[in-house]
Protein backbone atom coordinates (compact mmCIF):
# COMPACT_ATOMS: atom_id res chain seq x y z
CA UNK A 1 0.00 0.00 0.00
CA UNK A 2 3.04 2.57 0.87
CA UNK A 3 6.53 2.41 -0.71
CA UNK A 4 9.00 4.67 0.38
CA UNK A 5 12.97 4.49 -0.66
CA UNK A 6 14.52 8.02 -0.54
CA UNK A 7 17.61 9.42 0.34
CA UNK A 8 17.48 13.12 2.08
CA UNK A 9 20.76 15.35 2.61
CA UNK A 10 23.15 14.73 3.91
CA UNK A 11 23.43 10.84 3.46
CA UNK A 12 19.97 9.97 5.92
CA UNK A 13 18.16 7.29 4.05
CA UNK A 14 14.70 6.57 4.47
CA UNK A 15 13.18 2.86 3.38
CA UNK A 16 9.20 2.29 4.78
CA UNK A 17 7.61 -0.74 3.25
CA UNK A 18 3.96 -1.35 4.32
CA UNK A 19 1.09 -3.43 3.04
CA UNK A 20 -2.03 -2.15 5.15
CA UNK A 21 -4.03 0.36 4.67
CA UNK A 22 -3.72 2.15 8.00
CA UNK A 23 -0.35 1.93 9.81
CA UNK A 24 0.55 3.31 13.17
CA UNK A 25 4.16 3.86 13.88
CA UNK A 26 6.09 4.36 17.53
CA UNK A 27 9.99 4.32 17.96
CA UNK A 28 12.41 6.33 20.15
CA UNK A 29 12.91 9.94 18.84
CA UNK A 30 15.18 11.12 16.36
CA UNK A 31 14.47 7.88 15.01
CA UNK A 32 12.64 9.73 11.66
CA UNK A 33 8.95 9.12 12.30
CA UNK A 34 8.34 12.68 12.08
CA UNK A 35 10.56 12.68 8.85
CA UNK A 36 8.76 9.96 7.01
CA UNK A 37 5.93 12.00 7.17
CA UNK A 38 6.89 14.83 6.07
CA UNK A 39 8.77 12.98 3.40
CA UNK A 40 5.01 11.44 2.61
CA UNK A 41 3.37 14.88 2.19
CA UNK A 42 6.46 15.83 -0.26
CA UNK A 43 7.79 18.72 2.69
CA UNK A 44 11.68 17.12 2.55
CA UNK A 45 13.76 17.86 -0.93
CA UNK A 46 14.81 13.58 -1.75
CA UNK A 47 16.10 11.69 -4.25
CA UNK A 48 14.43 8.13 -4.59
CA UNK A 49 10.82 6.79 -5.09
CA UNK A 50 7.39 7.09 -3.48
CA UNK A 51 4.31 5.45 -3.77
CA UNK A 52 0.88 4.97 -2.13
CA UNK A 53 -1.73 2.79 -2.86
CA UNK A 54 -0.35 2.31 -6.32
CA UNK A 55 -0.22 6.12 -6.52
CA UNK A 56 3.10 6.90 -7.91
CA UNK A 57 4.21 10.55 -5.69
CA UNK A 58 7.61 10.46 -6.55
CA UNK A 59 9.59 8.67 -9.02
CA UNK A 60 13.01 9.17 -11.55
CA UNK A 61 10.60 11.22 -13.61
CA UNK A 62 7.57 12.34 -11.60
CA UNK A 63 7.47 14.31 -8.33
CA UNK A 64 3.66 15.31 -7.91
CA UNK A 65 3.84 18.79 -6.21
CA UNK A 66 2.46 18.57 -2.21
CA UNK A 67 -0.01 21.50 -3.48
CA UNK A 68 -1.73 18.16 -5.69
CA UNK A 69 -0.70 15.30 -3.41
CA UNK A 70 -4.22 15.52 -1.52
CA UNK A 71 -2.41 14.55 1.99
CA UNK A 72 -3.75 15.41 5.20
CA UNK A 73 -0.78 16.39 7.13
CA UNK A 74 -1.35 17.18 10.82
CA UNK A 75 2.06 17.98 12.29
CA UNK A 76 3.16 16.86 16.08
CA UNK A 77 2.26 20.74 17.61
CA UNK A 78 -0.61 21.04 15.08
CA UNK A 79 0.53 23.81 13.27
CA UNK A 80 -2.34 26.45 12.59
CA UNK A 81 -2.43 29.89 10.76
CA UNK A 82 -2.19 32.35 13.25
CA UNK A 83 -3.49 35.14 11.50
CA UNK A 84 -6.94 33.41 10.68
CA UNK A 85 -9.86 32.21 13.00
CA UNK A 86 -10.62 28.44 13.89
CA UNK A 87 -13.03 28.64 11.02
CA UNK A 88 -11.08 30.25 8.45
CA UNK A 89 -8.30 27.83 9.73
CA UNK A 90 -10.78 24.57 9.37
CA UNK A 91 -12.07 25.49 5.85
CA UNK A 92 -8.34 26.78 4.16
CA UNK A 93 -8.13 22.77 2.24
CA UNK A 94 -11.73 23.12 1.11
CA UNK A 95 -14.59 22.22 2.50
CA UNK A 96 -17.84 24.82 2.74
CA UNK A 97 -19.84 26.23 5.42
CA UNK A 98 -21.81 23.23 6.30
CA UNK A 99 -19.26 20.62 5.80
CA UNK A 100 -16.95 22.65 8.28
CA UNK A 101 -19.98 23.22 10.86
CA UNK A 102 -20.33 19.30 10.90
CA UNK A 103 -16.61 18.92 11.36
CA UNK A 104 -16.55 21.19 14.43
CA UNK A 105 -19.59 19.94 15.94
CA UNK A 106 -17.79 16.50 15.85
CA UNK A 107 -14.58 17.41 16.86
CA UNK A 108 -16.37 19.81 19.78
CA UNK A 109 -14.79 23.17 18.33
CA UNK A 110 -18.63 24.99 17.61
CA UNK A 111 -18.42 27.03 19.86
CA UNK A 112 -14.52 28.42 19.29
CA UNK A 113 -15.09 29.60 15.65
CA UNK A 114 -14.43 32.92 15.77
CA UNK A 115 -11.45 32.43 17.98
CA UNK A 116 -7.76 33.12 16.77
CA UNK A 117 -5.66 30.04 17.25
CA UNK A 118 -3.48 32.00 20.30
CA UNK A 119 -6.67 31.75 22.34
CA UNK A 120 -7.13 28.13 22.42
CA UNK A 121 -5.51 25.38 24.15
CA UNK A 122 -3.38 22.78 22.76
CA UNK A 123 -6.39 20.21 22.74
CA UNK A 124 -8.51 22.78 20.99
CA UNK A 125 -5.43 23.24 18.70
CA UNK A 126 -5.00 19.63 17.81
CA UNK A 127 -8.47 19.10 16.96
CA UNK A 128 -8.75 22.30 14.76
CA UNK A 129 -5.75 20.77 13.13
CA UNK A 130 -7.94 17.23 12.45
CA UNK A 131 -10.56 18.49 11.13
CA UNK A 132 -8.65 21.17 8.79
CA UNK A 133 -7.39 17.96 7.34
CA UNK A 134 -10.17 16.16 7.00
CA UNK A 135 -12.25 18.67 5.09
CA UNK A 136 -9.25 19.11 2.69
CA UNK A 137 -10.68 15.36 1.56
CA UNK A 138 -7.29 14.04 1.44
CA UNK A 139 -6.73 10.82 -0.52
CA UNK A 140 -4.14 9.74 2.61
CA UNK A 141 -3.94 11.15 6.19
CA UNK A 142 -0.78 12.12 7.82
CA UNK A 143 -0.95 12.21 11.73
CA UNK A 144 1.78 12.92 14.03
CA UNK A 145 0.89 12.58 17.83
CA UNK A 146 -2.85 14.12 17.13
CA UNK A 147 -4.23 13.39 20.27
CA UNK A 148 -1.40 13.68 22.53
CA UNK A 149 -2.73 16.89 24.25
CA UNK A 150 -6.84 15.41 24.62
CA UNK A 151 -7.75 14.22 28.14
CA UNK A 152 -9.01 10.70 28.17
CA UNK A 153 -12.52 10.40 27.36
CA UNK A 154 -12.07 13.44 24.80
CA UNK A 155 -9.58 11.34 23.28
CA UNK A 156 -11.97 8.46 23.01
CA UNK A 157 -14.61 10.89 21.63
CA UNK A 158 -12.51 11.90 18.89
CA UNK A 159 -10.87 8.52 18.06
CA UNK A 160 -14.56 7.39 17.31
CA UNK A 161 -15.33 10.46 14.65
CA UNK A 162 -11.70 9.66 12.96
CA UNK A 163 -12.82 5.93 12.89
CA UNK A 164 -16.04 6.84 11.37
CA UNK A 165 -14.33 9.17 9.26
CA UNK A 166 -11.79 6.77 7.82
CA UNK A 167 -14.13 3.73 7.65
CA UNK A 168 -16.85 6.00 5.39
CA UNK A 169 -13.71 7.08 2.71
CA UNK A 170 -11.42 4.33 3.36
CA UNK A 171 -8.72 6.24 3.41
CA UNK A 172 -4.92 5.07 4.07
CA UNK A 173 -3.64 6.40 7.38
CA UNK A 174 -0.16 6.90 8.53
CA UNK A 175 -0.48 7.52 12.17
CA UNK A 176 2.66 8.22 14.69
CA UNK A 177 1.99 7.60 17.83
CA UNK A 178 3.45 6.37 21.10
CA UNK A 179 0.13 5.74 22.76
CA UNK A 180 -0.84 1.88 22.62
CA UNK A 181 -4.79 2.85 23.09
CA UNK A 182 -4.54 4.52 19.58
CA UNK A 183 -3.26 1.72 17.50
CA UNK A 184 -7.09 0.68 17.50
CA UNK A 185 -7.19 2.85 14.24
CA UNK A 186 -4.36 1.21 12.73
CA UNK A 187 -4.35 -2.64 11.15
CA UNK A 188 -0.26 -3.01 11.17
CA UNK A 189 1.98 -1.68 14.10
CA UNK A 190 5.89 -0.77 12.83
CA UNK A 191 8.65 0.31 15.18
CA UNK A 192 11.07 2.73 14.00
CA UNK A 193 14.56 2.57 15.41
CA UNK A 194 18.08 3.97 14.10
CA UNK A 195 18.33 0.74 11.74
CA UNK A 196 14.42 1.96 10.15
CA UNK A 197 11.35 0.87 10.48
CA UNK A 198 10.25 -2.91 11.12
CA UNK A 199 7.23 -4.80 11.71
CA UNK A 200 6.20 -5.13 15.15
CA UNK A 201 6.12 -9.24 16.05
CA UNK A 202 2.87 -9.83 16.99
CA UNK B 1 3.43 75.38 5.07
CA UNK B 2 4.14 74.49 1.92
CA UNK B 3 7.51 72.67 2.64
CA UNK B 4 5.74 70.50 5.44
CA UNK B 5 2.98 69.76 2.97
CA UNK B 6 6.14 68.77 0.18
CA UNK B 7 7.43 66.81 2.79
CA UNK B 8 5.05 64.91 3.53
CA UNK B 9 4.25 64.19 0.10
CA UNK B 10 7.82 62.94 -0.29
CA UNK B 11 7.82 60.68 2.40
CA UNK B 12 4.27 59.58 1.55
CA UNK B 13 5.56 58.40 -1.79
CA UNK B 14 8.21 57.02 -1.23
CA UNK B 15 6.96 54.82 1.66
CA UNK B 16 4.33 53.91 -0.97
CA UNK B 17 7.24 53.32 -4.18
CA UNK B 18 9.38 51.64 -2.25
CA UNK B 19 7.14 48.98 -0.95
CA UNK B 20 7.54 46.78 -3.99
CA UNK B 21 11.24 46.74 -4.00
CA UNK B 22 11.71 46.91 -0.35
CA UNK B 23 9.04 43.56 0.29
CA UNK B 24 10.88 42.04 -2.81
CA UNK B 25 14.59 42.65 -1.45
CA UNK B 26 13.71 41.34 2.36
CA UNK B 27 11.90 38.36 1.01
CA UNK B 28 14.53 37.05 -0.83
CA UNK B 29 17.00 38.26 1.76
CA UNK B 30 15.06 36.35 4.33
CA UNK B 31 13.73 32.88 2.38
CA UNK B 32 16.15 32.28 -0.68
CA UNK B 33 20.03 30.71 -0.65
CA UNK B 34 21.83 31.62 -3.32
CA UNK B 35 25.08 32.88 -4.36
CA UNK B 36 26.24 36.37 -3.43
CA UNK B 37 23.42 36.53 -0.54
CA UNK B 38 25.37 38.01 1.54
CA UNK B 39 27.02 40.79 -1.30
CA UNK B 40 23.34 41.50 -1.39
CA UNK B 41 22.46 41.98 2.18
CA UNK B 42 25.37 44.20 2.53
CA UNK B 43 24.75 46.66 -0.23
CA UNK B 44 21.30 47.13 0.41
CA UNK B 45 22.52 49.02 3.77
CA UNK B 46 24.88 50.92 1.98
CA UNK B 47 22.61 53.97 1.85
CA UNK B 48 22.53 54.28 5.30
CA UNK B 49 26.27 54.06 6.00
CA UNK B 50 27.14 56.24 2.95
CA UNK B 51 27.10 59.75 3.51
CA UNK B 52 24.08 60.94 2.52
CA UNK B 53 25.47 64.17 -0.12
CA UNK B 54 27.75 61.50 -1.79
CA UNK B 55 24.24 58.94 -2.08
CA UNK B 56 23.20 62.40 -3.93
CA UNK B 57 25.55 62.88 -6.08
CA UNK B 58 26.11 58.55 -7.07
CA UNK B 59 22.57 59.69 -7.70
CA UNK B 60 22.96 62.43 -9.83
CA UNK B 61 25.87 60.76 -11.62
CA UNK B 62 22.70 57.96 -12.73
CA UNK B 63 19.59 59.89 -13.41
CA UNK B 64 21.59 63.43 -13.85
CA UNK B 65 20.07 65.05 -16.96
CA UNK B 66 23.36 64.85 -18.89
CA UNK B 67 22.94 60.68 -18.29
CA UNK B 68 21.43 58.50 -20.71
CA UNK B 69 19.01 57.36 -18.01
CA UNK B 70 18.43 60.69 -17.09
CA UNK B 71 18.16 62.80 -20.12
CA UNK B 72 15.52 59.96 -21.49
CA UNK B 73 13.57 60.41 -18.74
CA UNK B 74 13.44 63.72 -18.37
CA UNK B 75 12.52 63.52 -21.93
CA UNK B 76 9.62 61.56 -20.78
CA UNK B 77 8.58 64.32 -18.38
CA UNK B 78 9.98 62.69 -15.38
CA UNK B 79 13.12 64.69 -14.75
CA UNK B 80 15.06 63.06 -11.43
CA UNK B 81 17.50 65.45 -11.15
CA UNK B 82 16.71 69.16 -9.33
CA UNK B 83 12.75 68.49 -9.42
CA UNK B 84 10.28 67.04 -7.01
CA UNK B 85 10.97 63.40 -8.74
CA UNK B 86 14.33 63.53 -7.70
CA UNK B 87 13.71 64.85 -4.30
CA UNK B 88 11.32 61.69 -3.94
CA UNK B 89 13.53 59.39 -5.44
CA UNK B 90 16.48 60.79 -2.83
CA UNK B 91 14.12 60.21 0.01
CA UNK B 92 13.50 56.39 -1.62
CA UNK B 93 16.75 55.53 -1.59
CA UNK B 94 17.89 56.78 1.79
CA UNK B 95 14.82 55.12 3.59
CA UNK B 96 15.30 51.71 1.59
CA UNK B 97 17.85 50.49 3.97
CA UNK B 98 15.29 50.49 6.74
CA UNK B 99 12.39 49.88 4.14
CA UNK B 100 14.14 46.31 3.69
CA UNK B 101 15.26 45.43 6.83
CA UNK B 102 12.04 45.82 8.37
CA UNK B 103 10.40 43.46 5.61
CA UNK B 104 13.35 40.96 5.80
CA UNK B 105 12.60 40.80 9.66
CA UNK B 106 8.81 40.49 9.17
CA UNK B 107 9.42 37.75 6.64
CA UNK B 108 12.25 35.70 8.44
CA UNK B 109 9.91 35.99 11.80
CA UNK B 110 7.29 33.26 10.05
CA UNK B 111 7.78 29.79 10.56
CA UNK B 112 8.24 28.28 6.80
CA UNK B 113 5.84 25.40 7.57
CA UNK B 114 3.21 27.37 7.50
CA UNK B 115 4.06 27.76 4.08
CA UNK B 116 4.43 23.86 3.70
CA UNK B 117 1.49 22.89 5.35
CA UNK B 118 -0.52 25.89 3.02
CA UNK B 119 0.88 23.53 0.46
CA UNK B 120 -0.35 20.43 1.90
CA UNK B 121 -3.96 22.12 2.23
CA UNK B 122 -3.82 22.80 -2.16
CA UNK B 123 -2.05 25.89 -2.83
CA UNK B 124 0.39 26.69 -4.90
CA UNK B 125 3.32 28.90 -4.30
CA UNK B 126 1.58 32.43 -5.46
CA UNK B 127 -1.62 31.46 -2.81
CA UNK B 128 0.82 30.57 -0.25
CA UNK B 129 2.24 34.00 -0.96
CA UNK B 130 -0.97 36.09 -1.15
CA UNK B 131 -2.77 33.95 1.82
CA UNK B 132 -0.34 33.10 4.32
CA UNK B 133 2.98 34.74 3.68
CA UNK B 134 2.00 38.25 3.12
CA UNK B 135 -0.88 38.86 5.58
CA UNK B 136 1.32 37.77 8.42
CA UNK B 137 4.10 40.13 7.22
CA UNK B 138 1.84 42.82 7.02
CA UNK B 139 2.42 44.62 10.21
CA UNK B 140 6.02 44.40 9.77
CA UNK B 141 6.18 45.72 6.14
CA UNK B 142 3.84 48.40 7.79
CA UNK B 143 6.24 49.37 10.35
CA UNK B 144 8.81 49.16 7.33
CA UNK B 145 6.54 52.16 5.42
CA UNK B 146 6.57 54.24 8.39
CA UNK B 147 10.49 53.75 9.08
CA UNK B 148 10.93 54.77 5.06
CA UNK B 149 8.13 57.96 5.48
CA UNK B 150 9.77 59.37 8.35
CA UNK B 151 13.32 58.90 7.26
CA UNK B 152 12.02 60.48 3.93
CA UNK B 153 10.61 63.15 6.23
CA UNK B 154 13.82 64.61 7.20
CA UNK B 155 16.08 63.66 4.03
CA UNK B 156 18.30 66.80 3.92
CA UNK B 157 21.42 65.72 2.13
CA UNK B 158 20.62 63.39 -1.06
CA UNK B 159 17.98 65.81 -1.20
CA UNK B 160 19.67 69.03 -1.88
CA UNK B 161 22.38 67.62 -3.89
CA UNK B 162 20.15 65.22 -6.62
CA UNK B 163 16.97 67.63 -6.39
CA UNK B 164 18.42 71.34 -5.36
CA UNK B 165 16.79 73.52 -2.93
CA UNK B 166 13.75 75.17 -5.38
CA UNK B 167 10.80 76.82 -2.96
CA UNK B 168 7.41 74.62 -3.43
CA UNK B 169 9.32 71.66 -5.74
CA UNK B 170 12.04 70.25 -3.88
CA UNK B 171 12.50 72.43 -0.52
CA UNK B 172 11.39 70.12 2.37
CA UNK B 173 11.10 70.82 5.46
CA UNK B 174 14.87 70.10 6.05
CA UNK B 175 16.11 72.23 3.06
CA UNK B 176 13.63 75.16 4.39
CA UNK B 177 14.72 75.44 7.86
CA UNK B 178 18.09 75.49 6.18
CA UNK B 179 17.19 77.90 4.56
CA UNK B 180 15.47 79.95 7.14
CA UNK B 181 19.28 79.50 9.51
CA UNK B 182 20.63 81.57 6.62
CA UNK B 183 18.78 84.35 7.03
CA UNK B 184 18.91 86.42 9.91
CA UNK B 185 15.69 86.87 10.90
CA UNK B 186 15.07 83.24 10.82
CA UNK B 187 11.25 83.79 11.16
CA UNK B 188 9.20 80.50 10.96
CA UNK B 189 11.79 78.06 11.85
CA UNK B 190 10.08 77.24 15.08
CA UNK B 191 6.78 76.58 13.15
CA UNK B 192 8.92 73.76 10.64
CA UNK B 193 10.54 72.23 14.00
CA UNK B 194 7.78 72.18 15.39
CA UNK B 195 5.87 70.21 12.67
CA UNK B 196 9.18 68.06 12.11
CA UNK B 197 9.40 66.88 15.84
CA UNK B 198 5.43 66.12 15.83
CA UNK B 199 5.51 64.53 12.72
CA UNK B 200 8.55 62.24 13.68
CA UNK B 201 7.29 61.61 16.35
CA UNK B 202 4.04 60.54 15.27
CA UNK B 203 5.83 57.77 13.19
CA UNK B 204 7.91 56.27 15.82
CA UNK B 205 4.36 55.76 17.43
CA UNK B 206 3.14 54.06 14.84
CA UNK B 207 5.81 52.46 14.17
CA UNK B 208 5.66 51.02 18.25
CA UNK B 209 2.12 49.93 17.54
CA UNK B 210 2.73 48.40 14.48
CA UNK B 211 5.55 46.05 15.67
CA UNK B 212 3.53 45.08 18.54
CA UNK B 213 0.63 43.89 16.16
CA UNK B 214 3.58 42.20 14.08
CA UNK B 215 4.33 39.80 17.55
CA UNK B 216 0.66 39.21 18.44
CA UNK B 217 -0.13 38.46 14.89
CA UNK B 218 2.77 35.42 14.54
CA UNK B 219 1.90 34.64 18.57
CA UNK B 220 1.83 30.63 18.97
CA UNK B 221 1.22 29.80 22.78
Amino acid sequence: MISVDLHLARGHHIAFQSTASRVGISGASGAGKSTLLRCIAGLESATGTLSVGGRVLQGPDTWVPIWERKVGWVPQDALLFPHLSVSENLRFGGGDAEQAGEIAQALELEKLMERRPRALSGGERQRVALGRALLREPQLLLLDEPFSALDAPLRLRVMAVLQDWLSVRDIPLVLVSHTPSDWVLCSEHQVASAEGFHLRDP
Amino acid sequence: MSAVWLSLQVGLLAAVLGLMPAMALGYLLARKRFLGHGLLSALVLVPMVLPPVVTGLLLLEVVGRNTALGGALADIGLPLSFSFGGAVLAALIVGLPLYVWSARAAFTAIDPRLEQLAATLGAPPKQQFWRVTLPLALPGLAAGAVLAFARGLGEFGATAVLAGNIQGETRTISLAVYQLLEDPSGQGVGLLVAASVILSMGALLAFEGLNRWQQRRLEQP
